[in-house]
């Protein structure tokens, strides 16, 4: 049997949520793949950030905030300096990031931290974890 | 010539060495750099949801005190708080309605911030008031015979509308290392990510990023690393002690804030390298070159 996926079919809630927290438009991309071949952090993510563009589109959310790619990203804006169609995706892994956080639930609870790593790192190192991180 | 300074949080606890190195280079090249008042934290990362404007405080607040103290611009040495400062600024400059909203939080504040303070980097001082060859002219101990690895990381140079730089292709570190009569080698990890703040909860991750950033550098001839991240400096320099842990090999490379080269080949003393800071310590190094102003 056919079936036939339109935009207007898929187009979610959570895509709406996604472009109003990062305000990009989030069909502008064309899956060219060149944030993902440039992500330094690739190798510890289990969707690529290409891919996780591809999702939203298709409003794939749990398989979004489910992810490990978006608490990887650490806003490092090689794939922004790069994208050929001028997408922000650190504003909307930003955004999906934030979407987990706004439910109140820690990706990394502060109190977790060991003590001894709380003494030997810099403050901008712990702030901006929390930042990150924390809800 | 006279600056507003904000130092930021670990300018004054980790990184001294890079506040009292800057401050001191700065003060012999003829810039004064007049700390602000009652800073405040620059909030490490800019927020980049749209509708987060509470975050966005913090970087515009430290800009009404730079209004306070009569001045127009402000001058970083952490690239964190170049590029929160930096970019709020710019946030504000393009948005009236959003400043607007920020001045109406502030409403205790007694001045309005109207966007009209400049956010600047030190490099970009010693590049553009002073020149790269003004400064050589002051050096009175040349690094020759130095091979550095500049390491831009990533807040000084992206997103391309606020780094300070080219963003695929800078040149400003090494111009102004070259300045200092240092050689600098090429290598294809200088603006590639440290791990940043990862090094909290996921050390492996910033271990393995960091061993493939040093030892690129080291396999192209590097001596020593220069940056001017305290994060980035915590990353390549304290982690080199896990890094060993696990890659067994690895010798380990002296790691430099910029200011801290600028400062030995001004001839400035010890006082002003702190050179007992680093982690990595690099005074075996300097003194094998011969190069020992502050040693």
């Amino acid at each position: 049997m056919r079936t036939e996926i339109s935009i207007k079919d898929t187009k979610s809630k959570f895509l709406a949520k996604v472009e109003e927290l990062s305000g990009e438009n989030i069909y502008a991309c064309y899956q060219c793949g060149k944030c993902s071949a440039g992500c330094p952090s690739i190798s510890e993510m289990d969707i690529s950030p290409s891919e996780i563009i591809r999702l939203v589109q298709l409003g794939e959310e749990k398989e979004v905030l489910n992810s490990k790619t978006i608490w990887v990203c650490a806003s490092c804006f090689t794939c922004v300096t790069r994208c050929p169609k001028g997408v922000d995706l650190a504003k909307i892994m930003e955004s999906l990031r934030q979407i987990s956080l706004r439910k109140n639930v820690d990706y990394v609870n502060p109190l977790s931290i060991p003590k001894d790593v709380l003494s030997q790192v810099p403050q901008i190192a712990l702030i901006s974890c929390l930042r990150k991180f924390s809800a | 010539m006279k600056i507003s300074y904000f130092p930021g949080c670990t300018l004054k606890t980790m990184a001294k060495n890079f506040e009292d190195s800057a401050l001191a280079s700065a003060s012999s090249l003829g810039v004064e750099m007049v700390e602000l008042p009652r800073w405040n934290c620059c909030g490490t990362v800019y927020s980049l949801t749209s509708d987060d404007l509470i975050h966005q405080l913090a970087p515009i607040r430290n800009l009404i005190r730079v209004k306070e103290q009569k001045n127009t611009r402000v001058v970083t040495l952490c690239s964190m708080c170049y590029h929160t400062l930096k970019r709020a600024n710019k946030m504000v400059q393009e948005d009236s309605e959003k400043l607007d909203k920020l001045n109406n939080l502030m409403y205790k504040e007694d001045v309005k911030y109207d966007g009209e303070v400049e956010v600047l980097h030190l490099l970009e001082i010693l590049k553009n008031e002073v020149g790269f060859s003004q400064v050589a002219k002051k050096v009175k101990t040349p690094l020759k015979g130095l091979k550095v690895a500049p390491y831009y990381g990533c807040l000084l140079l992206r997103p391309p509308e606020v780094g300070l730089d080219d963003s695929e292709n800078p040149t400003i570190l090494k111009n102004f290392l070259e300045s200092l009569g240092a050689e600098v080698i090429d290598y294809p990890y200088e603006t590639e990510c440290c791990g940043s703040y990862h090094t909290v909860v996921n050390i492996d991750l910033v271990v393995e990023r960091v061993y493939d950033i040093l030892s690129s550098a080291i396999n192209q001839g590097a001596e020593a690393i220069v940056l001017s991240c305290p994060l980035c400096d915590f990353n390549l320099d304290n982690r080199q002690k896990e890094i060993k842990e696990k890659f067994s090999e690895f010798k380990g490379i002296p790691v430099f804030y910029f200011t801290q080269l600028l400062a030995l080949s001004l001839g400035l003393k010890e006082k002003a390298c702190r050179f007992d800071l680093n982690f990595v310590d690099p005074r075996p190094l300097l003194k094998s070159k011969h190069l020992t102003g502050g040693v």
